[in-house]
C-alpha cells in the first residue's frame, strides 16, 4: 500500500526552543499509528504539523501526495482531507451540533444542504448522537461533544483522521464512548494518527506505536513489540510508569 | 441594667420595640412631607443643624429599634433585610428615600402639572412651569429643519416605508429575511435619499442644507450606522492580519482617527476636504458629514470587535482551519458570528455613542434636532426657551437610545446559546 503521509527530516522551532528534532515518518494507507510520551514531547505538535496547524522550518512533509509548505497553495485542500479531533473538543457554540457538521460540507465542499444534512445525521448516527443533532454543543456531556467532534470531522469524509489526546479532557466514564467511537473508525479501516495516553486502546487499534521524547521519535515498533520488548531505556521508563 | 437591656432589641419585647420604631420612623416621614409641601418645620424648635437632619436622626433611631433579626413578622423581615441590615444601609435609605421626596414633586410640577401646554405664543405661558407652547409652535422645524413645508410629506413616506420594512422583518418566516435585510442594506437608501432630496420624478430638488431637525439625526445616524459597522469589521480583521501592510495601515487608521476630536474631524470634512478635491468636483456637504462620522466611528468600532476577535480561545480557529476553511469562511462563519455576540454590549455603546455625538454636525452648519433648538431658542419672540427646548431633545434622544440599548439586550438573549 502506498504512504499516505511522509515527513523527511522535519525540525521545527518555537522561538530558539527545537520541539521536533529530526522527525521521520511514513504513514501508510489505513495505517493506525498511535503516538505517546511525556508532555511537551513534541506529539501534539507533530500531528499539527501534518495539518500545518504548525509550521515545519526545515524537512518535507507530504500529504495525500501534496507537499505542503510557506508555499503550498491552497492549504485549505489539503486540510480538507485530513480530520482532527481536539482534546478541547473545539465545536462551534454558536451552532447546533447538526450545522458543526454540515458547516464545512455545505461551505468548502460544496454539498448541497439537503446533502450535507443526511451525512451529518448518518455520521451522528454511527457516533450515536443522532438525537442530540439539534441541540447546541453547550447542552452536551463531554463524552457527547467529542464524539460530535468526531462526527463532524468525519462529515467531510476525510481520507486520515488526526487524534490530538481525544480522552484527556473527559471524566473517566466517558472515555470509553469516545474510545469505542474511535476503534470501530478503525475497524472501518480509516488512517488514524492517535496521540493518546490510553494504552489499551493502543493495543486493540494500533499496527505501529511511537513513542517520542524530547522531540525526538525515540521508538517505533510494531505495537506487539512495542509494548512486549521495548528497546530503548527510555521507552522501557515510559511504560512502566503509565502501565 | 435593667434600662440598658431596653434599649436591645429583641424578641421578648418584640411589640413594645416596633411600636416604638415604627412611630419613629413614621414621625421623620411626617416632618419631611410637612416640611415639603406645606413649608412648616415640625423640629422648628431645635437649633438650625439639628432641626435640618431631624427626620434622619429620628427616622434612623426608629430602624434601629425594629431591627430584630427572625421577628416572624414577614414584612418586617422584609424591610430589615433590604432597606435596614444595617444602621449604615439604614441611613443611605432614608436618605434616598428623603431625597425623592424633596425634589422628585418639584422636578413633575415643573414638567407636567404646572406646564402651559395651550396657546401659541411665549405669552400664552402664565403657571410658571415649563412652557411646552415653545415646542409646539416649533416641532415641524425640530422634525424636519428648514425642510419645506409643502415637501414635508416626502420625508414621512421615506420613514414610514423604513418602519414597516422593519415590522416585516419581524413578521415574516426566517426565509424572507435576509432579502428584506439586503433591501433595507442597499435598495432603501437609494429610494430615501431619492425621496428626499428630490431631483427626479417632478419631485422638487430640496438642497441638503434645508435638511434638518430630528429627521437629519435620524438620516446620519442611519447612514453611519450601517457602514461603520462593516468598516469596522474590516479594520478590526486588518489589525490582527498577517500581511504587515495591512496590519499596519489598519493600525495608523485606527489610532489617526481615534486620537482625533470628532469636531475637528467634521471642521476638516467640511473646510479642508474640498482643497483637496480637483477642480470642478463637488461632494455634498452632508455626504461629507457622514463619511467623516462613519470613519471615526469605525476606529472605535473596529477595537470593540478586536475585542471579542481576542476573547475567542485558539481551538475555535484550529478546528476552523481543520476543516478546510480558508481566511475568509473561517471568519465569516465560525469566528465573526462567535466575536460579535460576545461584543453586543460595546457594539451598542458605540451605536449609542454614535448618535448623541450627532448635534456635533452644527459646526459645519447642519442642525439636525439639538441643532434646531440652538436656533429656536435664540429667535426674539421665544427668548429664555433653552430649558424646555432641551429637555425635549433630551427626552427624544434618550427614547432613541433606550430602544436601542433595549433591541441589543434582546438580540444578546435571543443569540444565547449557553445552556
Amino acid at each position: 500500500m502506498s504512504n499516505i503521509i511522509e515527513l523527511k527530516n522535519v525540525n521545527k522551532w518555537f522561538d530558539k526552543f527545537q520541539v521536533l528534532k529530526d522527525i521521520n515518518l511514513t504513514v501508510k494507507q489505513k495505517e493506525k499509528i498511535v503516538v505517546c510520551g511525556p508532555s511537551g514531547s513534541g506529539k501534539s505538535t507533530l500531528i499539527r504539523c501534518v495539518n500545518r496547524l504548525e509550521e515545519h522550518q526545515e524537512g518535507q512533509i507530504v500529504v495525500d501526495g501534496n507537499e505542503i509548505s510557506e508555499n503550498t497553495k491552497n492549504i485549505e485542500n489539503t486540510r480538507a482531507e485530513v480530520g482532527m479531533v481536539f482534546q478541547q473538543f473545539n465545536l462551534f457554540p454558536h451552532l447546533s451540533i447538526l450545522d458543526n457538521c454540515t458547516l464545512a460540507p455545505i461551505w468548502v465542499r460544496k454539498l448541497p444542504k439537503k446533502k450535507a444534512e443526511e451525512v451529518a445525521m448518518a455520521n451522528l448516527k454511527r457516533v450515536q448522537i443522532d438525537d442530540q443533532a439539534l441541540k447546541f454543543p453547550g447542552q452536551l456531556s463531554g463524552g457527547q461533544q467529542q464524539r460530535a467532534a468526531i462526527a463532524r470531522a468525519l462529515c467531510m469524509e476525510p481520507k486520515i483522521m488526526l487524534f490530538d489526546e481525544p480522552t484527556s479532557a473527559l471524566d473517566p466514564e466517558m472515555i470509553k464512548e469516545v474510545l469505542d467511537v474511535m476503534v470501530d473508525l478503525a475497524k472501518g479501516g480509516m488512517t488514524m494518527i492517535v496521540v493518546t495516553h490510553e494504552m489499551g486502546f493502543a493495543k486493540e487499534v494500533a499496527d505501529n506505536m511511537i513513542f517520542m521524547d524530547e522531540g525526538r521519535i525515540v521508538e517505533k515498533a510494531k505495537t506487539k513489540d512495542f509494548f512486549d520488548n521495548p528497546k530503548s531505556d527510555r521507552t522501557k521508563l515510559f511504560l512502566s510508569q503509565i502501565l | 441594667m435593667n434600662n440598658f437591656r431596653i434599649l436591645k432589641p429583641n424578641k421578648e419585647n418584640l411589640n413594645l420595640f416596633i411600636s416604638l420604631g415604627v412611630f419613629f420612623v413614621i414621625f421623620s416621614f411626617v416632618d419631611i412631607l410637612v416640611n415639603t409641601f406645606l413649608n412648616f418645620n415640625i423640629t422648628g424648635a431645635f437649633p438650625g443643624l439639628i432641626s435640618y437632619f431631624s427626620p434622619l436622626l429620628i427616622g434612623g433611631f426608629g430602624l434601629h429599634l425594629i431591627r430584630i433579626e427572625y421577628s416572624g413578622n414577614k414584612y418586617l423581615d422584609k424591610v430589615n433585610k433590604n432597606l435596614n441590615s444595617s444602621n449604615f444601609n439604614a441611613f443611605l435609605s432614608l436618605i434616598i428615600i428623603f431625597i425623592l421626596i424633596k425634589y422628585v414633586p418639584p422636578i413633575l410640577n415643573w414638567f407636567f402639572f404646572d406646564a402651559d401646554f395651550a396657546g401659541s405664543t411665549k405669552q400664552d405661558c402664565t403657571s410658571g412651569g415649563a412652557c411646552w407652547v415653545f415646542v409646539k409652535v416649533w416641532i415641524k422645524r425640530f422634525m424636519y429643519g428648514m425642510y419645506p413645508d409643502t415637501e414635508q410629506w416626502r420625508i414621512n413616506i421615506a420613514f414610514l416605508i423604513l418602519f414597516l420594512s422593519i415590522g416585516l422583518i419581524f413578521a415574516l418566516p426566517q426565509k424572507f429575511k435576509k432579502y428584506i435585510i439586503l433591501y433595507l442594506l442597499f435598495i432603501y437608501p437609494i429610494i430615501a435619499l431619492n425621496l428626499i432630496s428630490g431631483g427626479i420624478f417632478g419631485l422638487k430638488w430640496i438642497e441638503t442644507g434645508a435638511w434638518g431637525g430630528l429627521s437629519l439625526t435620524l438620516i446620519v445616524s442611519a447612514f453611519a450606522l450601517i457602514f461603520c459597522f462593516p468598516v469596522g469589521m474590516f479594520l478590526a480583521m486588518g489589525r490582527r492580519s498577517e500581511l504587515p501592510a495591512i496590519k499596519y495601515c489598519s493600525i495608523g487608521f485606527i489610532e489617526l482617527w481615534r486620537g482625533v476630536p470628532l469636531i475637528t474631524v467634521l471642521f476638516m470634512s467640511a473646510v479642508m476636504f474640498p482643497m483637496f478635491l480637483p477642480d470642478g468636483t463637488f461632494m455634498d456637504k452632508l455626504m461629507r458629514v457622514i463619511i467623516a462620522i462613519t470613519l471615526f466611528e469605525a476606529a472605535y468600532m473596529a477595537e470593540v470587535i478586536r475585542g471579542g476577535l481576542q476573547a475567542l480561545p485558539r481551538g475555535q480557529y484550529d478546528a476552523a482551519k481543520s476543516l478546510g476553511m480558508g481566511y475568509w469562511r473561517l471568519h465569516f462563519l465560525v469566528i465573526l458570528p462567535q466575536a460579535l455576540k460576545l461584543v453586543i454590549p460595546g457594539i451598542a455603546n458605540t451605536f449609542l455613542a454614535l448618535v448623541k455625538d450627532t448635534p456635533l454636525i452644527f459646526v459645519v452648519g447642519l442642525l439636525e434636532l439639538a441643532g434646531m433648538i440652538g436656533l429656536a431658542k435664540t429667535n426674539p419672540k421665544w427668548l429664555g426657551m433653552a430649558a424646555e427646548g432641551y429637555v425635549f431633545a433630551g427626552l427624544v434622544f434618550w427614547i432613541i437610545c433606550y430602544s436601542m440599548s433595549r433591541y441589543s439586550q434582546n438580540l444578546e438573549k435571543k443569540l444565547s446559546t449557553e445552556r
